[in-house]
């Protein structure tokens, strides 16, 4: 990965709300890369300013000191909740996006099939939201999402209310639809054994103020899961480092 | 269906062979079966919407005739008595005369109401600042009275159509905007941030997420303008010196000849033009908006 550019840097980043002895800080000193078609994954506990850290990334909130540099654009979110509008359908949902991205109205339609099929929904088109399962919700989701045309995306525990099968199987999808857009992710989650089988990078981060701590490098891409010994042992260590960093947070 | 079926009917014209069916003939096609059942789901379904608004009519009349038969209340014609004067003032052309001036005074209020109204919503919700002075001052016009505004009006604009409109205006304005910015103030954080997050900001962000997003609190903000709207009017139409050819006139000559079933038969039109435009304007919007979102609609209107 070092010969590819970074396409977000996020430089001595803090984020505090409040001002006096009201003022509380959530993220502090943050500082992180993401390379070109890089997948990261940010765990720690609750609390510990992940999501903060990927909305100042995507620009939905400001940091109140240090720089956070996006070079691809504005990043595509997706969030917990699908957050598709309900008011309009599967294909709609997507074709909105390609709209504000400035896609031309004639293309909108047929792009919106063709990313609705690569994430296995080609028939879902004229589906409304409510009429969708979680998982195919979140298909949506990601389908929207790569809409924007981005070569970022950012995912804020997109995963977290699915059972896991069906969070088995959108690992796969999302896997092979970054691999073949050289999309790179900045993926946030309180879930080791997710991190470790999605990410190139793992980055853990501290409770109160977040403050990254520890990174391991995955290097596990051509078996992907947790499955292996290499992959499960490096569950358990980051497990045991995050078990340690929330004792240190109670602590505090 | 035979494909030759298929493509004459396509075509228009009759495949060979086939005799000129009547209109009485019966249909033995499957599409003639479908056809027919759906229609009879679509008649349960009204069935169903309609009966229940017309047994408590009937309730209401049937207690209304025995307090008459009783002689519980020595004023009050019977339900009969009502229905006749109803029939003459039709018969007279007062009734429908009255029906369309009134009912065209109320939508060019209401257009008036919901054309100021929503977007006095929507600045109160984007610029913060103007909610702090303005939104106190329209909640206390929504719990004033419009007999208050009447005098007021006809002070300040004379007898005039002029001082009508401006009561409406008065009475539906402040109900439309506290309705829709109570309905922007509910659209989900989350929705919005997602719209952010695809460069739906500013004039975007308001068309393509805001103003769907709380699309169903505008139908129930502009549901209650009208209400409101519709009994301000009657206020000032029954208010007014000189009385405007409308409902509030025959009800004004009920009143000054004391003639209680006039006056009932008024109401009965005043109620029914409600009941209609509810029934027949607001609930299905409302109901299409709310299923269009998955959301869960009252059978009723």
């Amino acid at each position: 990965m070092t010969g590819h550019s970074a396409v977000i840097e996020v430089c001595g980043a803090t984020k505090a709300y409040g001002t006096g002895t009201a003022r509380r800080v959530v993220l502090e000193d943050v500082h992180l890369r993401l390379l070109k078609s890089e997948f990261v994954c940010v765990v720690g506990a609750s609390g510990s300013g992940k999501s903060t850290l990927l909305h100042l990334v995507a620009g939905l909130d400001t940091a109140t000191e240090g720089r956070i540099g996006v070079t691809a654009g504005r990043p595509a979110v997706m969030f917990q909740d699908h957050a598709l509008f309900p008011w309009l359908t599967a294909g709609k949902n997507v074709e909105l996006a390609l709209r504000l991205a400035g896609i031309a109205p004639g293309s909108r339609r047929e792009q919106a099939r063709s990313l609705l099929a690569l994430v296995g929904l080609a028939e879902s088109h004229g589906q409304r939201v409510h009429e969708l399962s979680g998982g195919m919700r979140q298909r949506v989701a990601l389908a929207r999402a790569l809409a924007q045309g981005t070569d970022v995306l950012l995912m804020d525990e997109p995963f977290a209310a699915l059972d896991a099968v069906t969070r088995r199987v959108l690992h796969a999808e999302l896997l092979r639809v970054c691999a073949e857009r050289g999309t790179a992710v900045l993926f946030v989650t309180h879930d080791v054994g997710e991190a470790v089988a999605l990410a190139d990078r793992v980055v853990l981060m501290s409770s109160d103020p977040g403050r990254v701590v520890a990174e391991w490098s995955v290097g596990l891409r051509s078996a992907r899961g947790t499955d292996t010994p290499d992959a499960a042992g490096l569950v358990d260590e980051i497990t045991a480092r995050l078990g340690e960093e929330a004792d240190c947070s109670a602590r505090r | 269906m035979p494909a030759v079926d298929s493509a004459a009917r396509q075509s228009g014209a009759r495949p060979a062979g086939t005799a000129r069916r009547t209109a009485d003939a019966p249909r033995t096609t499957r599409e003639g079966i479908v056809r027919r059942g759906r229609t009879g789901e679509l008649l349960l379904r009204a069935a169903g919407r309609v009966l229940p608004g017309c047994s408590a009519v009937l309730l209401v009349a049937g207690v209304w005739q025995l307090i008459h038969l009783l002689g519980l209340s020595p004023v009050l014609p019977a339900p009969s008595a009502v229905l006749r004067d109803l029939s003459d003032a039709w018969s007279a052309g007062t009734l429908g005369s009255g029906l369309l001036h009134s009912l065209g005074r109320c939508l060019a209020g209401f257009a008036a109401s919901a054309a100021v109204g929503a977007p006095l919503g929507l600045l109160l919700h984007r610029f913060g600042f103007l909610r702090v002075p303005i939104a106190p001052v329209l909640s206390a016009f929504q719990s004033l009275p419009a007999a208050v505004l009447v005098p007021i009006a006809v002070i300040c604009l004379g007898t005039s159509r002029g001082a009508v409109y401006m009561v409406v205006l008065l009475g539906a304005v402040p109900s439309v905007a506290t309705g829709v910015l109570s309905a922007l103030d509910q659209v989900p954080p989350l929705l919005v941030r997602a719209g952010r997050s695809m460069g739906a900001t500013g004039a975007a962000g308001v068309r393509h997420v805001l103003l769907p997003a709380a699309l169903p609190g505008v139908v129930a903000a502009l549901r209650q303008g009208w209400a409101f709207g519709w009994r301000a009017l009657m206020t000032a139409e029954l208010m007014t010196a000189s009385p405007l050819p409308g409902l509030g006139q025959m009800l004004d000559a009920g009143r000054r000849s004391g003639r209680l079933s006039l006056v009932l038969a008024a109401a009965v039109a005043v109620l029914a033009v409600g009941v209609l435009v509810e029934v027949g304007v607001f609930g299905p919007v409302q109901r299409r908006v709310l299923r269009a979102r998955g959301l869960p609609s009252a059978g009723g209107c």
